[in-house]
């Protein structure tokens, strides 16, 4: 295929003056997710080169995180990744109680995990959506918005809140589940149960969407771990790091669960890992639900919290890769450095090699594929 | 005898009294006709509106049903005034043009690309006599007057002095002109069975609707039809995540409204030419012809629009392969069969 199109590139080259244009898409743009800009160099439909510009939504998330107390931050964090809040809270939080050397009870630590893994299966799900509409099938969005408005519900009976939660606290979480979630909770996992086989009806048994995604923006596991890629990204590359396996955190020895990996590394096999993810996630909320613990909720943390001098570095499994915090402390209420690493920036930072020298259209699905969110690659 | 309305028997009316006005004012006979002509390109310009906005409303209500929406619900019972207010608001928006433009061929290309559509609307029988203009040769005329059409989208795309309009503009040529030739291939085998290039003369010698016959050149003129009038899964001219809006990018108010307009005129003609041609026309049991016409129009527009729900869309190049290397050589394999089948049973 590249073959014949680069010989009739030649051939056009030959007998007529051509030249590349220079498109801007984006800052302001309907599928750059958010406002990023590529600056990309076109030769009529393909792609010479593309150069990811960001920073339009920096907000010096890090900065702020020197100037704020540690349990103030939390509710900033929410907004790092705005669709996998609670892992930016829950990441935070392992850092500081690192550092205060904070005991977490079990009780909590499952709430963490029960909500946690909603929120992966929420922004899977507006992965999903966003990703068919990339491709130009709409439909597959208004269901995926669909089942992920019963999941903030969810979200809603628990902390008041439906997108950035201030859910989690130093030590523990703010809220005891209310009366009735986890039959509300058991009952959305029994309707969600069915659902990717919905999904798939409608999008990976379509031959078209098969088409556009099959060996569309290859990504070798070389490839991936030199970029430093994580996440569904990089186990679709066929390397199974996962950390809740591989350097398991809180809780998550207790639950019986697969890493999904797929060798191909294309866009589809990204798709099929983070359907198959979903799938897996709803696993783990349903143990989770079963085997939640009695006891506290919060663990005894000082009024003013003042971590020794020191310094921790926790990081968690988002649904979009490794989320790290690093934080520093001088024995003061507020950390002297706040580092974030963030899962989008690698994951955008492979896009320039991906994109050489494809189509405009792959462009759109290869940027839906590596799922990232923007003002999480700003801060 | 007839108490539902007869759309054939009006016409005539219409066009004798009008002739018989002409004598009484000392005027040639051909003024009337010419008024009379007149007359019907007004009429079938309101009937044209009326059935986009049917349309229009349709598709969003479909659309919103297939997306576990209700769609517009406020302005009117069940949104019914919806299309009427969003005609209003696109009368009453400034009519732009962009300072890069290329002025009058900015200004000139919706109309380019809205008249051929409706100049093909004029040669479709739509019952028994009611034909606005009886074009002897009916098919080959709908295919002629259909295809200038894309040198307006080429100039809307051109001249928008916007990059994502001209991809647009390019992509839209290359396949109007690719799915041109699987159309025109797949509607020679009915004209092979019916012997004639007029339309009504189609329709009469179906007594089983020619789909029986040509199941593969329906098809195939189906999935070219879905292509020629830029819907998705071949929407790629206009790809809203690609190319923003496509070629009609930089445009706003009343000329976006005349492409929106020729979009779905494009899909009447051409859904009405497939009942024409496949589906037996306005031939039916019980029911008066146009009802038999519209229903199974709006049929077949149920399809454009349920695979515009439902599809992703096809990259260009995948659009290409499709067009040249599947509909191309199967069209003319029906052909061939077509006409080996028609010399055998001679």
């Amino acid at each position: 295929m590249s073959t014949e199109i680069s010989s009739i590139g030649a051939l056009e080259t030959a007998s007529m003056n051509t030249e590349e244009v220079t498109l801007n898409m984006g800052p302001q743009h309907p599928s750059t997710h958010g406002a990023l800009r590529l600056i990309l160099r076109l030769d009529g439909e393909r792609v010479v080169s593309a150069q990811p510009d960001f920073g339009y939504v920096h907000r010096g998330m890090e900065k702020m995180g020197e100037t704020l107390t540690y349990p103030q931050y939390i509710f900033l964090s929410d907004r790092i990744d705005y669709l996998a809040s609670f892992f930016n809270e829950w990441g935070y939080c392992l850092a500081a109680e690192k550092l205060g050397q904070v005991e977490v009870p079990r009780r909590a630590d499952y709430l963490r995990v029960i909500v946690s893994e909603l929120m992966r299966v929420t922004s899977h799900l507006i992965w999903l959506g966003a990703m068919g509409m990339d491709l130009g099938a709409f439909t597959p969005l208004t269901y995926t918005f669909r089942e992920r408005e019963m999941v903030l519900d969810l979200f809603e009976a628990l902390c008041g809140q439906r997108m950035t939660f201030n859910y989690m606290r130093i030590g523990g979480v703010s809220r005891d589940l209310p009366a009735g979630f986890v039959d509300k909770a058991k009952a959305f996992l029994k309707y969600f149960e069915k659902m990717p086989d919905v999904y798939d009806a409608l999008l990976s048994k379509n031959p078209i969407f098969i088409a556009r995604m099959k060996n569309v923006g290859t990504m070798p596991t070389d490839m991936a771990r030199s970029f430093a890629v994580t996440g569904p990204n990089l186990r679709g590359s066929g390397t199974a790091l996962d950390l809740r396996q591989s350097e398991p955190y809180s809780v998550y020895p207790d639950f019986k669960f697969q890493v999904i990996t797929r060798p191909e590394g294309d866009s589809l096999a990204r798709y099929q890992v983070r359907v198959e993810e979903m799938r897996q996630s709803a696993a783990i909320i349903a143990q989770a639900l079963d085997g939640i613990p009695e006891g506290d909720i919060m663990s005894k943390v000082p009024r003013v919290f003042k971590p020794p001098k020191g310094e921790a570095y926790a990081r968690v499994e988002s649904c979009r890769g490794i989320q790290g915090f690093y934080l520093v402390s001088d024995g003061s209420t507020k950390p002297t450095r706040c580092r974030i690493r963030v899962p989008s920036f690698a994951n955008l930072a492979v896009m320039p090699t991906l994109l050489k020298g494809v189509h405009v259209a792959d462009v759109v699905a290869i940027m839906g594929s590596l799922d990232f969110i923007v003002p999480e690659i700003d801060r | 005898m007839n108490y539902i309305f007869d759309p054939a028997a009006a016409f005539a009316w219409c066009l004798e009294q009008l002739r018989t006005l002409a004598t009484l004012v000392h005027l040639p006979v051909m003024a009337g006709e010419w008024v009379g002509s007149f007359l019907v390109m007004i009429g079938l310009f309101t009937v044209c509106s009326v059935i986009v906005m049917i349309l229009v409303y349709g598709e969003r209500k479909i659309a919103a049903h297939m997306q576990s929406r209700l769609g517009p619900m406020r302005v009117g019972w069940h949104g019914l005034l919806q299309v009427i207010a969003d005609v209003i608001k696109l009368m009453l928006k400034e009519s732009f043009v962009p300072a890069a433009a290329d002025n009058w061929i900015f200004r000139a290309a919706p109309y380019v690309v809205f008249i051929p559509g409706f100049m093909a609307l004029i040669a479709i029988p739509m019952d028994r006599g009611v034909i606005p203009a009886h074009v002897n040769m009916g098919l080959l005329y709908i295919l002629a007057v259909g295809t200038p059409g894309v040198i307006g989208i080429l100039m809307a795309g051109w001249s928008s002095g916007n990059k994502y309009s001209l991809l647009g503009g390019m992509r839209s040529a290359a396949q109007m002109i690719s799915y041109e030739v699987p159309l025109v291939m797949s509607v020679l085998g009915v004209i092979m069975l019916a012997g004639s290039l007029d339309l009504a003369a189609i329709v009469e010698a179906q007594k089983v609707p020619y789909i029986i016959y040509q199941p593969l050149a329906f098809i195939i003129f189906l999935i070219a039809s879905v292509a020629e009038t830029n819907r998705n899964p071949f929407d790629i001219p206009e790809a809203e995540s690609e190319l923003t809006a496509g070629f009609h990018t930089e445009y706003g108010g009343v000329r976006f409204a005349y492409f929106f307009l020729a979009e779905y005129v494009n899909m009447f003609v051409l859904s009405a030419a497939a009942v024409t041609l496949f589906l037996g026309g306005w031939k039916g049991p019980f029911l008066p012809g146009w009802v038999w016409y519209f229903a199974k129009t709006f049929g077949i527009l149920f399809l454009f629009m349920w695979f515009r729900w439902t599809f992703p869309r096809l990259r260009s190049d995948q659009l290409m392969d499709l067009g040249w290397k599947v509909l191309t050589p199967l069209a003319f394999l029906n052909l061939i069969v077509t006409g080996l089948v028609l010399v055998l049973l001679k």
